[in-house]
């Protein structure tokens, strides 16, 4: 090869810490710089979305997509990155699984609107303002990107060929990814780059038969630095979370909040997280797992915390029995 | 949906091979009739019901999901059942906060003897989930994104 | 084998009308024809026929076929049969599946043609979808200790331990009271034939003490059970009697001199009394005496002693501990026998609060020639002869409120006691009978014998029976009340005496005893069996079966015959020195194992075991029964049931929610 590789990097719906994740490779930014030529970064250079459209078709080597897909801009984007770049890697949590944005999946855009332009307590809003997909203004008509009910990952809006994932994902991940890419020792597309064990594996504290009576806020107990987490009755998702972090949070005393996402082979991470807590219950009865899971209080919230709009079920039901309206049937005025 | 226009449920069961997969059978051998809803997949103990098949199945267009098993103390491996219980409870507790009503997701008892009891069972869940009406999780939502629409149509 | 070059072959059998008179079998056949990876499809008058066997054994050969599909009955039916022919033209039994769409579709649905075709193609879907990622199975061989444990020294118990002992394998049999006999050595004639219960047991019990093949480990009870088929370990708890069994000769000098009296609730059914030092029964095996030191004077207060007084031989050990003794057996048999209903629980009969109204195993003593009156039958008092008796059947058998079963032996049983009442007393009897059900050999004669000595049947449930006197003639008498259903009138019968045919229940610690044998219990309580009709003494544990009235309630005829059966099937292991065991079981990938050790405490049989130096958990395959429940609480999804794995379960889902209204099987997208 000749001429350096070309890297695009983008950022859809995410908090930016990716971002910096990549910077956080400190010194070794240096390398990627080296090796790469960056012809995409909005993020750190100026860069508009012209100049990549009119880039050819798969003329951008290698992509790293971050952020989950919650609205037109970031559908677009994923769809322009896709047609350009050979390959495209979901870079993070949200971009592989949806992760914090992909909470939203739990109530929709109308509902959400109304909480946080109308009752939320700090709102000031007197007007009653909502964000609109048009506006009419004297300079003209000022389009905002549609907002969607449902936020979805990377995956799927287009077709992804490998998932980092991470909230944000660790440097050596990250290096690993770019070793590989740049040695071409890529595993098949569509594969996750990472081992293909769970967080426990990695972490430190010593396991036992686990067996609980209730669950404590991590607030409420000062737990046993040398113990399983979740022995102790502290919710950990390590036991169903890729490794590959080094149990960053178990090794500080707290439980795994399951960035990582899913093991290989698992088509719903919490499933799996699920099924993990349900066996360590010390009870019998519905009565008996009833009072114990009182004291562990939003179970879908710990079970998808990352993962969301990856799940099988990706989303809240729509309610009543009500069809979310579709946004095919756009019309001026509509919240955006 | 029928052709007539009248909605009828489609349930997805999984049964144990020792108690409620018999029952079903013996509800054949002694032609009790149930409505037609129910379709069911074997396992060996409830205790291998992995929650991922309950979300698949909903996901994939079940309006229901109907879990049999030995009754408590009865279960052939002594206890699978028990820790279907726990799954189950954690399950539905997750489930009601993704907006799905209890009565789609069901544990029973039956135990081989019980064919009345798996029949009645079976159309006491249909009437419930014919009340409430169709689930359709494969049209929860829609396709929002106006890319994937024009690349369709392109 | 890669997805494509999987080729699978469906059979949707009529099985005469039974399915094709619901279930439109042509279309289904048609219909499937397009589902993925399927190159013929087809339909069968009788799939289970040699025709249809061998229809499929054709196929497999000239298409090639990798898996097969059949589409007929329950697989707990014709699972074998199918797998045999799939066998026979050199395919992997287990890359086959079955669909049930008579037990599960046609029998039940007979009036809704369409809904039961549509499940059908719904079920046929689901197994081609499944049966894609079957994979070949091999059986695991296991070799068999010859060794056998007999759990319960009843009749039945004891024919397993002669049959077994006789072809020449070592027994041992671990009883729970001072001597084997269970209920049988309680009674004094036996239905139908009314030879002396004792002249018939006692053989087989001296032929099973002094059998040189036979162990007995009487006043035991079995603590743990490890292992597996073919290799048990048991650890079995020898109470201690207090008697040294290698100098004891069973004189009777110490019970004889004992002071204590004891009421005996287990042999005499409370009706007599034995010693603090006692050997339940003259002709006890073995004839060895225990101290039972709950009531003992030395034990109670540190004096007495007088046993060891009197013992010629100084056999009595004060100091006597007791022992645990691990046995190695290859297969077990349970014969724990039943309980008698407690007639208390019905407070409308009176049973004790009207002191004549007696239980029937406190008759069978009391007719026992052997027995607190030696024979005589009369009231409580002990010397009224009574002038009229009344016989219960069915208490608390055949009832919501108590067991639903039927309790099988008492209708006989009351039968034998009308018979024996009026030959000893010549009373008047009358039997209160809801349904007479004399079912076996020689029952029904037995029957009309008893009716032509004269006794009265009463067809009716018997709502009370009181001493609360409404005429004359009921001064002093117990009245039975009850309607005479033939008659349709309400009926009030003064007798002297009353007999509960009380019914037959399981042991109170059949739970547990089940539990640590890995064998279930049923709604009723008594062992459950491999099979109600085809396996009737195997259970869902491999090695370990079941016989006599454990199993269900039942005659003693039936409960020899089902201790031969299960010793038949102990031999027939034995002489094969290995078994095959179902491949049905869980495997753990080690190497992506996180060691997070959430399985450890799923399997009931404790077959997980965690290995601290690789940190990783691993199944011992010969212990996993394969009920799958570690598999779907690892968090990590590296457990592997085989044949019920997540992908087969998964694609099972899948292929059951097609759409099947249409011509072509439609699978559901998601957005
Ligand atoms: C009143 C009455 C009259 C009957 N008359 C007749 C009759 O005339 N003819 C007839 O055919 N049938 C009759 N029956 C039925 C008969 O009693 C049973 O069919 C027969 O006794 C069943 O034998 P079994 O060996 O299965 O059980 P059991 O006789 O109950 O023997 C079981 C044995 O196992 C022992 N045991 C239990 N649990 C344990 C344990 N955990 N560890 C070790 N040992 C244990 C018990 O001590 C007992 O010795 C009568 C029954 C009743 C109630
Ligand atoms: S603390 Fe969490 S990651 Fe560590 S062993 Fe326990 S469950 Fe696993
Ligand atoms: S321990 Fe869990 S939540 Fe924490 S960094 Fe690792 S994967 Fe993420
Ligand atoms: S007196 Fe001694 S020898 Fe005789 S029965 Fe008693 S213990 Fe045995
Ligand atoms: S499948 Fe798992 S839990 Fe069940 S018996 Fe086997 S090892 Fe034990
Ligand atoms: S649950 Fe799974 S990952 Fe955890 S110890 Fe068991 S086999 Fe290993
Ligand atoms: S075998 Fe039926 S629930 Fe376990």
């Amino acid at each position: 090869m000749s001429e350096k590789p070309k890297l695009a990097l983008y950022w859809a719906s995410s908090c930016g810490g990716c971002e910096i994740a990549v910077l956080g490779l400190h010194e070794k930014i240096l390398n990627v710089a080296e090796a790469f030529d960056i012809v995409f970064w909005p993020c750190v250079m100026d860069f508009k979305y012209a100049d990549v459209e009119a880039m050819d078709d798969d003329s951008i080597d290698v992509c790293l997509f971050n952020g989950a897909i919650r609205n037109d801009e970031n559908a677009r984007l994923a769809h322009l990155l896709r047609r350009k770049s050979k390959v495209m890697v979901a870079f993070g949590s949200c971009a592989s699984g949806g992760s914090m944005p992909g909470l939203a999946n739990f109530t929709d855009r109308d509902a959400m609107f109304d909480w946080i332009y109308h009752k939320s307590p700090t709102t000031d809003n007197p007007d009653g303002i909502v964000p609109m997909k048009h506006t009419d203004v004297p300079e003209g008509d000022l389009e905002l990107p549609g907002f969607w009910h449902t936020v979805k990952t990377l995956a799927q809006v287009v077709p992804v060929d490998y998932f980092l994932p991470g909230c944000p994902p660790e440097a050596s991940s990250i290096e690993m990814a770019v070793n590989a890419i740049l040695t071409g020792q890529l595993p098949p597309p569509g594969s996750v780059i990472g081992p293909d064990v769970t967080v426990c594996d990695e972490c430190p504290r010593e396991k036992h038969e686990k067996k609980i009576k209730r669950f404590y806020r991590p607030y409420e107990i000062i737990p046993d630095p040398d113990t399983c987490l979740l022995e102790q009755g502290l919710f950990c998702a390590g036991i169903a979370t890729r490794s590959g972090c080094g149990a960053r949070c178990p090794q500080v005393g707290m439980g795994c909040r399951g960035c990582y996402g899913p093991n290989e082979g698992v088509v719903d991470h919490g499933a799996k997280i699920l099924t993990g807590i349900a066996s360590v219950l010390d009870a019998q009865t519905p009565e008996e797992v009833d009072a114990i899971l009182d004291t562990l209080p939003d179970p879908a919230g710990y079970f998808y915390r990352f993962h969301l709009p990856d799940s099988l079920l990706r989303r809240r039901a729509r309610a009543n029995g009500e069809k979310i309206v579709a946004p095919a049937s756009e019309a001026a005025g509509e919240p955006a | 949906m029928s052709d007539n226009g009248t909605f009828e449920p489609v349930i997805v069961g999984f049964l144990c091979n020792w108690c409620s997969y018999r029952a079903a059978d013996l509800a054949g051998t002694s032609r009790m009739g149930y409505p037609a809803t129910l379709r069911d997949i074997r396992i060996m103990c409830t205790g291998r019901l992995d929650p991922t098949f309950v979300l698949r199945a909903l996901q994939k267009g079940a309006d229901a999901v109907l879990i049999m098993g030995c009754h408590p103390g009865q279960c052939h491996y002594q206890e699978g059942n028990y820790k279907a219980i726990r799954r189950f409870v954690l399950l539905r507790r997750t489930l009601r906060q993704m907006g799905i009503d209890d009565a789609r997701v069901q544990l029973h008892w039956a135990s081989a003897a019980e064919g009345v009891r798996f029949a009645q069972t079976v159309a006491r869940v249909t009437e419930e989930i014919k009340a409430l009406g169709p689930l359709d999780w494969p049209h929860n939502w829609p396709n929002e994104d106006p890319y994937a629409l024009q690349e369709a149509n392109s | 084998m890669s997805e494509q070059e999987k080729r699978v072959g469906v059979y949707v059998c009529h099985c005469g009308h039974n399915i094709a008179g619901t279930v439109d079998v042509e279309h289904v056949a048609e219909w499937s024809q397009h589902l993925p990876n399927v190159v013929i499809s087809r339909d069968n008058k009788f799939m289970c026929a040699s025709t249809g066997q061998e229809q499929i054994e054709e196929d497999i050969k000239e298409f090639g076929l990798t898996h097969v599909v059949v589409a007929s009955c329950s697989p707990h039916m014709h699972e074998k049969t199918f797998r045999n022919a799939c066998a026979r033209a050199g395919m992997n039994p287990y890359l086959f599946e079955m669909a049930n769409i008579r037990e599960h579709a046609s029998w039940v649905h007979p009036n809704d043609r369409d809904g039961a075709t549509n499940k059908a193609k719904a079920l046929v879907s689901a197994a081609v979808h499944r049966v894609i990622h079957h994979e070949p199975l091999e059986p695991m061989q296991v070799k068999i200790r010859p060794e056998t444990l007999v759990v319960g020294g009843g009749i039945a118990g004891i024919q397993a331990a002669l049959e077994i002992a006789d072809a020449g394998y070592h027994v041992y049999l671990v009883e729970r009271e001072p001597s084997i006999g269970g209920h049988m050595a309680m009674f004094d004639k036996t239905f139908p034939t009314l030879d002396c219960s004792a002249c018939i047991l006692t053989p087989k019990m001296f032929d099973a003490g002094a059998h040189p093949n036979i162990t007995l480990l009487t006043y035991s009870e079995v603590e743990k059970v490890d292992g597996y088929v073919g290799n048990f370990t048991v650890r079995v708890r020898k109470r201690a009697r207090m008697v040294d069994e290698d100098l004891c000769t069973g004189c009777g000098s110490c019970w004889d001199k004992c002071p204590i009296k004891v009421v005996d609730d287990v042999f005499e059914a409370g009706m007599g009394y034995r010693k603090a030092i006692y050997r339940p029964f003259p002709q006890a095996v073995p004839k060895y005496p225990v101290i039972d030191v709950e009531n003992c004077t030395y034990f109670k207060t540190g004096k007495c002693r007088m046993c060891e007084k009197v013992c010629p031989t100084e056999a009595i050990r004060f100091d006597m501990e007791d022992q645990y003794v691990d046995l190695e057996v290859g297969n077990v048999i349970l014969a724990t026998g039943y309980k008698l209903f407690d007639c208390r629980r019905i407070p409308n009969y009176g049973y004790g609060r009207l002191e004549n109204v007696f239980s029937s195993l406190e008759f069978e003593r009391l007719t026992n020639a052997a027995g607190p009156t030696e024979g005589k039958v009369v009231l409580r008092d002990g010397e009224t002869v009574p002038e009229s008796v009344a016989i219960i059947h069915c208490v608390g058998s055949r009832d919501k409120n108590y067991n639903e079963h039927c309790s099988a032996i008492c209708c006989m049983s009351s039968l034998k006691f009308a018979h024996l009442v009026m030959e000893k007393t010549g009373a008047q009897v009358y039997n209160f009978y809801i349904d007479m059900r004399p079912i076996s050999k020689g029952y029904e004669e037995f029957y009309h014998r008893i009716l032509s000595e004269g006794t009265t049947f009463i067809r009716g449930k018997v709502s009370e029976i009181t001493d609360a006197a409404h005429a004359p003639d009921e001064e002093g008498k117990l009245i039975v009340v009850a309607e005479d259903t033939l008659i349709g009138k309400q009926r009030r019968v003064p007798v002297d005496m009353v007999i509960l045919a009380a019914g037959l229940e399981p042991r109170a610690d059949s739970q547990a005893v089940g539990y640590m044998f890995g064998v279930g219990c049923g709604d009723t309580g008594f062992f459950t069996e491999r099979h109600p009709k085809l396996d009737p003494v195997a259970t869902a544990t491999e090695g370990v079966f079941i016989a006599g009235a454990c199993q269900g309630a039942k005659d003693i005829p039936d409960s020899v015959a089902q201790g031969a059966a299960a010793a038949a099937r102990v031999l027939g292991t034995i002489s094969r020195r290995e078994v095959a065991l179902e491949p049905v079981r869980a495997s753990i990938d080690e190497s992506r194992c996180s060691g997070c050790r959430i399985c450890n405490n799923m399997c009931p049989y404790n077959a997980i075991d965690f290995i601290e130096a690789e940190g990783v958990s691993r199944v011992n395959p010969a212990l996993c029964k394969g009920c799958g429940t570690c598999v779907a609480a690892c968090p990590s999804q590296v457990i592997t049931g085989a044949h019920f794995t997540f992908d087969q379960l998964m694609a099972e889902i899948d292929g059951i929610l097609v759409d099947v209204t249409g011509e072509m099987p439609l699978v559901t997208e998601v957005i």
